[in-house]
């Protein structure tokens, strides 16, 4: 047992790339057979895949993920598998190697989650759809392209698995191809990121010029070597960091985002959501592994000012990419009537919450014992961590809800469907688990997460702290839009009836069911998979450690902030007593309404639904027309800065990274 | 002198397929700008293969040449990247130009002013 279980967690690196690809070439084979064993040949990818990561996730993350936790996969000949992160031989330089610590495992746990929910749920969802075979080889190349992008442990295999995620990417959302937009949207992406490749490409090359080697640990420990940097690091991460803000989608580098997001088939938008938060994972993992290991020496003394000043730079940018992230995403959701476009603005808005709480952490970090890092900087970036899988889950399952309504309403218009509640009562539950939990409303998941960024934020500066909380009230305020719209109002003839097909159901409910979990026992989660991913990017162990559950059966389920507590269970517990009572008091007052009374009579916010005999109409996009009006000033440039043209985003991009460069080099 | 003639090479390559991605809106020219940037990123990759001097190290030979004097040689790594890298790029163009083919039967649209259904 020992010594084949051995062999497996320690060539398990390459086995998880090498079983979603060797699945997704062989899946047009076996399609020539049969549908039904294509569907279990693509089932059972995923599942070995799922399997093989939750697995090694457990072997990493037991004893709270230590170094010596870490995997190594070295290709080609060598030492495969020590089981050793800190040591690293010449031969580990010259030649490819997967290095799975505690935050790449993390991101690979998301990643395995949504694409077994993505899968099961395309199983009906594409049933209508020509090209399935394709389909689903892109869909476990985007797979086996996520998990290689966070395992890596080499710039150029980076940059590898960027494009091979890139193109997959692109294939899927041009799938639909009986509509031209979705060409459109995947040329502009494809245009986007490649350019945005290109100078990754570019940064490789004067990497490679500079040091001679690729392998980011090495990168680590060769940067600032001598405790001083020179033009090229500064150059190099300028490059990176608008590089990877690109593909995680942060603002002003996001214009791509939405139209690939909204014209990709619901399934494969919630596996882009995944691929963009593997761009976030290299930004984070370029910042604190590469530029951040020669920062202090192993005593913990300080020995490159330099290098913490440029990181925490790095950390500042971070920080206003996230704020402006927030807001423009935000805004700009509330005011679309595309419902997968309005959810791809959220997509963005909520990656300015992981770019923030992270920022954060890299704006204040060090490693002293009584510092503001310690204070709240890591606090900010558990939140900012947590919140990276929490958000690929409630934003999985709500692309996925949004699939299920389009399915059924045959139409992306917000203002052209409505009623769909009275059929599709789980998909209605489903969408209402995702929206609270975007929007930060207790007991969900998405309030956790953003309670600890909220605190640190607040503490790092009061204004960002507000900022945060006002994009969580707009984010509600935009999904109610969508609930009014699409589940409300009378049965509607013109869409179809019933629900939607079984595996779609079953698709949302899986993800359902973990935000669940996380919802419920935040503690646990932090404790066991956000502390140890935290503490392998930043090398700052948990301030806070939590008690066994059944030493103190409440206080584990409590998850502590530093400033305070947050029981879900207790909450619970709250909600449902003053659940009670408030049916207590309806049950003694009378019943129905007074007939011919006021009570009778329909109403829209407030006012009646008819004047002089005829309805009074406000299309549910316009829902917010005073907000908008008022902030006409502010919405006229926004719409205009969005135009379409594929030239002028390729000009904010160049602008950003130019922008972006200059302030690290010069500052 | 002679050395860093690639280099220059490389900054007027990625210059003028900028300048084209920027400003030109013809569809077809901005997928010529895509593959002269990156054709210049490539030289770039290929140029900083040719190095002399003391940071040289062969990455087939693990240990460092330290005694005698310090050969000029060609490393093969940055030849490997680069061969890599023109196999991606030959993968995008192709699939540029297929979007490109598409969008023209679709929309009988040649340029990216026309190019704007998704905005806003």
């Amino acid at each position: 047992m020992s010594d084949i279980y051995t062999w497996f967690i320690e060539s398990s690196p390459a086995l998880i790339i090498a079983i979603p690809l060797l699945f997704a070439f062989g899946t047009p084979l076996v399609s020539k057979i049969n549908k039904m064993l294509r569907n279990i040949w693509v089932m059972l990818g995923v599942v070995l895949t799922a399997g093989l990561t939750y697995v090694m996730a457990f072997e990493v993350l037991k004893d709270g993920g230590g170094p010596f936790n870490t995997i190594v996969y070295i290709f080609g000949a060598g030492e495969n598998g020590s089981v050793d992160g800190t040591a690293f031989d010449a031969l580990q330089n010259v030649r490819i190697t997967f290095f799975v610590d505690g935050m790449a495992v993390f991101m690979g746990l998301i990643m395995v989650t949504v694409a077994l929910a993505a899968i099961i749920y395309s199983f009906g969802f594409i049933k209508k759809y020509s090209g399935q075979d394709k389909y689903f080889s892109l869909l476990l190349l985007l797979l086996a392209a996520n998990l290689g992008m966070v395992f890596t442990g080499d710039v150029f295999n980076l940059f590898v698995w960027f494009e091979v995620s890139s193109v997959a990417i692109c294939g899927l959302v041009a799938f639909r191809s009986n509509r031209g937009e979705s060409f459109e949207g995947a040329a502009k992406y494809l245009i986007y990121s490649t350019v945005a490749g290109l100078l990754f490409l570019f940064a490789i090359g004067l990497l490679y010029g500079q040091y001679g080697h690729l392998n980011i640990k090495y990168l680590g420990s060769a940067i600032g070597g001598d405790g001083s940097l020179i033009l090229v690091d500064k150059i190099v991460l300028g490059i990176i960091v608008s590089v990877f803000a690109l593909k995680a989608g942060a603002v002003p580098v996001h214009m791509a985002t939405p139209d690939a997001y909204s014209e990709a088939p619901a399934p494969i938008t919630a596996m882009m959501v995944t691929a963009s938060q593997a761009g976030l994972y290299a930004l984070f993992r370029t910042c604190f592994t590469m530029y951040g290991d020669n920062i202090y020496d192993m005593a913990g003394n300080l020995r490159a000012p330099d290098m913490l000043e440029l990181v925490h730079g790095a950390g500042y940018i971070m920080v206003v990419l996230g704020v402006i992230s927030m807001f423009v995403g935000v805004t700009l959701a509330l005011v679309q009537k595309d419902i997968k476009r309005l959810m791809a603005y959220h997509a963005i808005s909520q990656t300015g919450y992981m770019l923030l709480g992270v920022g954060i952490g890299l704006a204040v970090y060090s490693m002293g014992g009584t510092s503001a890092f310690a204070d709240f900087g890591r606090t900010a970036m558990s939140g900012g961590i947590f919140h990276i899988f929490n958000h690929a889950l409630y934003k999985g399952l709500l692309f996925l809800t949004a699939g299920a309504i389009i399915y059924k309403a045959g139409t992306r218009d917000l203002n052209k469907m409505g009623g769909l509640g009275r059929n599709m009562k789980l998909t209605a539950l489903f969408f209402i688990i995702g929206a609270l939990a975007i929007s930060g409303i207790p007991p969900a998941n998405g309030f956790a997460s953003k309670l600890l960024i909220y605190e640190a934020a607040f503490k790092f500066n009061p204004l960002i702290g507000a900022v945060a909380m006002m994009v969580s009230l707009l984010t509600l305020a935009s999904f109610v839009k969508v609930f009014y719209s699409a589940f409300m109002g009378p049965k509607n003839p013109e869409m179809k009836q019933g629900e939607v097909p079984r595996s779609m159901l079953i698709g949302m409910a899986v993800l359902a069911g973990v935000i669940l979990v996380f919802s419920f026992a935040p503690s646990l989660v932090i404790g066991s998979i956000v502390d140890p991913a935290v503490t392998a990017l930043s090398g700052v162990g948990p301030t806070i450690t939590y008690p066994g559950i059944a030493d103190q059966p409440i206080a584990a389920f409590t998850m502590l902030t530093g400033q305070g507590g947050w029981n879900a269970l207790m909450f619970l517990v709250v909600i449902i007593v003053t659940l009670i009572i408030a049916l207590v008091i309806r049950m003694l007052g009378n019943k129905g309404t007074t007939p011919g009374g006021e009570g009778g009579k329909p109403y829209l916010f407030g006012n009646p639904t008819e004047v002089d005999g005829k309805p009074i109409v406000i299309s549910s996009s316009n829902l917010y027309w005073g907000f908008v009006r008022a902030l006409k000033k502010y919405y006229d440039p926004m719409k205009k800065a969005h135009s379409g043209v594929i030239n002028e985003y390729v000009f904010w991009f160049v602008a950003t990274a130019g922008i972006v460069i200059l302030v690290l080099t010069f500052l | 002198m002679l050395s860093e003639m690639p280099y220059l090479v490389v900054v007027a390559l990625i210059g003028i397929g900028l300048y084209i991605i920027l400003f030109k809106r013809n569809l077809i020219k901005l997928a010529m700008g895509i593959v002269l940037v990156e054709t210049g990123v490539n030289l770039m990759l290929i140029a900083t293969a040719y190095s002399h001097g003391e940071r040289l190290s062969a990455p087939i030979i693990t240990s460092m040449i330290t005694e005698g004097d310090f050969p000029s040689i060609s490393m093969p790594v940055p030849h490997a990247l680069t061969l890599t890298s023109i196999v991606i790029g030959v993968a995008t163009t192709a699939l540029l130009l297929a979007f490109f083919m598409q969008l023209y039967k679709k929309f009988k649209i040649t340029s990216t002013d026309e190019m704007r259904r998704l905005r806003g």
